[in-house]
């Protein structure tokens, strides 16, 4: 806490009070943004720990192999649900990586276009599109037309959901990638396309990962979007063409049920998918310090 | 067409042995003979003309995919919702009847709790998020700087529903019986028509809570980005004018980085407006416009989320849609000027 003004504590005592005045005001100040970052940081600690209390005590092995009981049964688990979610997160990056990291490339290559800077404005845009709206659209757009619930639109909408982030992740990194190695590689002879897939596209990878990681991360637990395209399945359903079940579903359902059993159940479902974010999460900054670890890579 | 457009010709090797250069790359000893073999390898200059245009292409497309995709929802769904747009006219916005068996539907029950848990989450998070902003670019010593940031970021992976799981078991039980006693009796504050009535938990208050929680992060993060972009001179001079630490904020940080914090802001406005889950699981579900914050509401999202796979009736599923145009449109608004604003900062923000 020193600062210039610490010189003139000596002069009239006005002055002098003002000054006091003023400094206590700035260490008052100073000590409300600790606590302000301290009271920020007390929720997550809160919703971790009551989290672990309560998803540890429901979570067994069973949890992971089993299928959900019918009501009024104890045990079970979410087998289905896992799965389900993993195959979504499949088809999301199926989806939504080509096009992410292909608007992405596009962005970096073009910069300061006019086409350009109304795509990523629009990508900010979509970014900021509620998942309910994403939801009610793929309905709508894949689910009506065809009559049923299929774990593709719900595939589809999640991709969707990644577009916006990978796109942005993608430009950043690729711009990072020096002038003189593109120059390098078309002086050699290499055509536009091979110089951009081998050359830039392979040099910011380990960044591009990172931000495919976070979207992935982001959509493995997005709920809205799936409640009325995936919907949920009871059953063991691998059919792309059929409902399929989700953890952020599955939560969904148990949390608003009036059942113990079933409470107990969301939280153990709460604890896998959390973890589940942040191991990719956790993935993502190590792939992002061992990229600005080893220099180039 | 098929020579390329001006701005695809950079130097490019058009004799033989240049074309051959790759050869090097490959560590393989530059004689003329093995110049020759991969030569042959190598695809025409046509070739690759017609590869780089077709490349060309394939980027553009994917890069026109963002547009055509927020098109196609914004026409999908207002053409789902134009029935009942179009039936109820002006008065879908101000009217507060929802009646699916007569089939007669206002929406604005659902807009109003939209706008007032949106505002109640940014009166709690914005102080909070800011301070917590200013210590971590100002402040903090640098062995904290790097944890708490991480700790922030990770409230905002937290999935949605998570948060409403959490909220529904920890933050309702605790409105019930400690906030909510305590603004209306402890406080007096039953006395204002906003503060009364019995404490059931799940309410507008509450959802305001639990958005405020979830916003928070988004805040933090993008006003420290903001922040930490002030120049070092801003500061410096500031406290060479005799400032405190805290004038020098005040008075030289903050009004330098004023725009980018009021986007990260509406930013943050954004995502409590179209935020579905957590809401839905605690605001009570009432169709109902209530002067009380501990009366249960509707938002626009959590109506939709409610109420479509239930919805039988064609004017009832377009009523829905319509609500999801409204909220389409507003959060589009808002994050229009969010992202104008911080841009202007030229501050790189990936909330």
């Amino acid at each position: 806490m020193t600062s210039a003004a610490s010189d003139h504590g000596a002069f009239s005592s006005p002055r002098a009070r003002g000054l006091l005045r003023r400094r206590v005001v700035s260490v008052i100040m100073i000590v409300l943004t600790c606590v302000a970052a301290a009271l920020a940081v007390v929720p997550l600690v809160v919703i971790l720990a009551y989290l672990f209390k309560q998803g540890a005590s429901a979570l067994s092995f069973g949890f992971f192999t089993h299928m959900p009981k019918p009501v009024g049964e104890v045990g079970g688990g979410m087998a289905n649900a896992i799965l389900g979610t993993l195959i979504l997160i499949g088809l999301a990056a199926a989806f939504g990586l080509p096009i992410g990291i292909g608007a992405g490339l596009y962005l970096a290559e073009h910069r300061g276009t006019r086409l350009a800077n109304l795509v990523r404005f629009l990508a900010d845009v979509l970014n900021g599109l509620p998942s309910i709206v994403m939801g009610i659209f793929a309905w709508q757009f894949l689910v009506k037309p065809f009559g049923h619930f299929s774990a593709l639109a719900g595939g589809a909408a999640l991709g969707a959901m990644m577009i916006p982030l990978v796109s942005r992740t993608t430009e950043e990194m690729v711009r990072t990638v020096p002038q003189a190695l593109r120059e390098a590689a078309l002086a050699l002879g290499y055509p536009r396309w091979r110089t951009s897939l081998q050359i830039v596209l392979r040099t910011a990878l380990g960044g591009i990962v990172t931000g495919v990681l976070v979207a992935v991360a982001r959509v493995a637990g997005e709920t809205a979007p799936l409640l009325f395209t995936a919907f949920g399945n009871s059953f063991w359903s691998t059919n792309l063409r059929q409902p399929i079940a989700a953890l952020p579903l599955q939560i969904f359902t148990y949390a608003i049920s009036p059942y113990d059993d079933w409470h107990a159940q969301a939280w153990a479902g709460a604890l896998v998918l959390i973890g589940l974010v942040l191991v990719i999460s956790v993935t993502a900054r190590f792939v992002t310090r061992a990229r600005h670890g080893g220099g180039h890579g | 067409m098929t020579f390329p457009s001006p701005d695809s010709t950079p130097p490019r090797p058009s004799t033989p042995e240049a074309r051959a250069f790759p050869t090097i790359s490959l560590g393989l000893p530059s004689t003329a003979a093995t110049r020759q073999g991969p030569a042959r390898r190598m695809p025409s200059i046509e070739g690759s003309v017609l590869a780089d245009r077709i490349y060309r292409l394939a980027l553009l497309f994917f890069a026109l995919c963002v547009p055509a995709l927020l098109l196609l929802i914004f026409i999908e769904v207002g053409r789902a919702g134009w029935p009942a747009l179009h039936e109820f006219g002006f008065r879908f916005l101000t009217s507060s009847t929802w009646d699916p068996v007569k089939g007669d539907f206002g929406a604005a029950p659902a807009i109003v709790g939209t706008l007032l848990t949106s505002f109640i989450a940014l009166v709690i998070a914005t102080p909070l998020a800011l301070g917590a902003a200013i210590f971590l670019s100002e402040f903090s010593p640098s062995w904290l700087r790097q944890p708490v940031s991480f700790f922030i970021d990770l409230l905002a992976a937290v999935p949605s529903v998570v948060y409403g799981l959490w909220a529904v078991f920890f933050l309702l039980p605790l409105m019930r019986t400690g906030v909510m006693p305590f603004l209306r009796d402890t406080l007096h504050l039953g006395a204002t028509p906003f503060f009364s009535g019995p404490a059931y938990g799940p309410s507008v208050l509450s959802a305001g809570m639990i958005l405020a929680i979830m916003i928070l992060p988004y805040i933090a993060a993008v006003s420290r980005e903001v922040l930490l972009a002030v120049p070092r001179a801003q500061r410096e001079a500031a406290l060479a004018l005799g400032a405190t630490r805290w004038e020098a904020i005040t008075g030289a940080v903050i009004p330098y980085a004023r725009t980018g914090i009021l986007g990260g802001v509406i930013l943050g406005l954004g995502r409590a407006l179209g935020e579905t889950m957590a809401v839905t699981m605690v605001i009570g579900n009432r169709h109902e416009i209530s002067a009380s914050l501990f009366a249960p509401g509707y938002t626009m999202a959590s109506l939709i989320a409610n109420e479509f796979s239930e919805a039988t009736t064609d004017i009832h599923i377009s009523a829905l849609m319509a609500v999801g145009f409204v909220l389409f449109v507003i959060t589009l608004v808002v994050n229009g000027i969010a992202r104008w604003m911080v841009s202007r900062m030229g501050a790189e923000v990936h909330a």
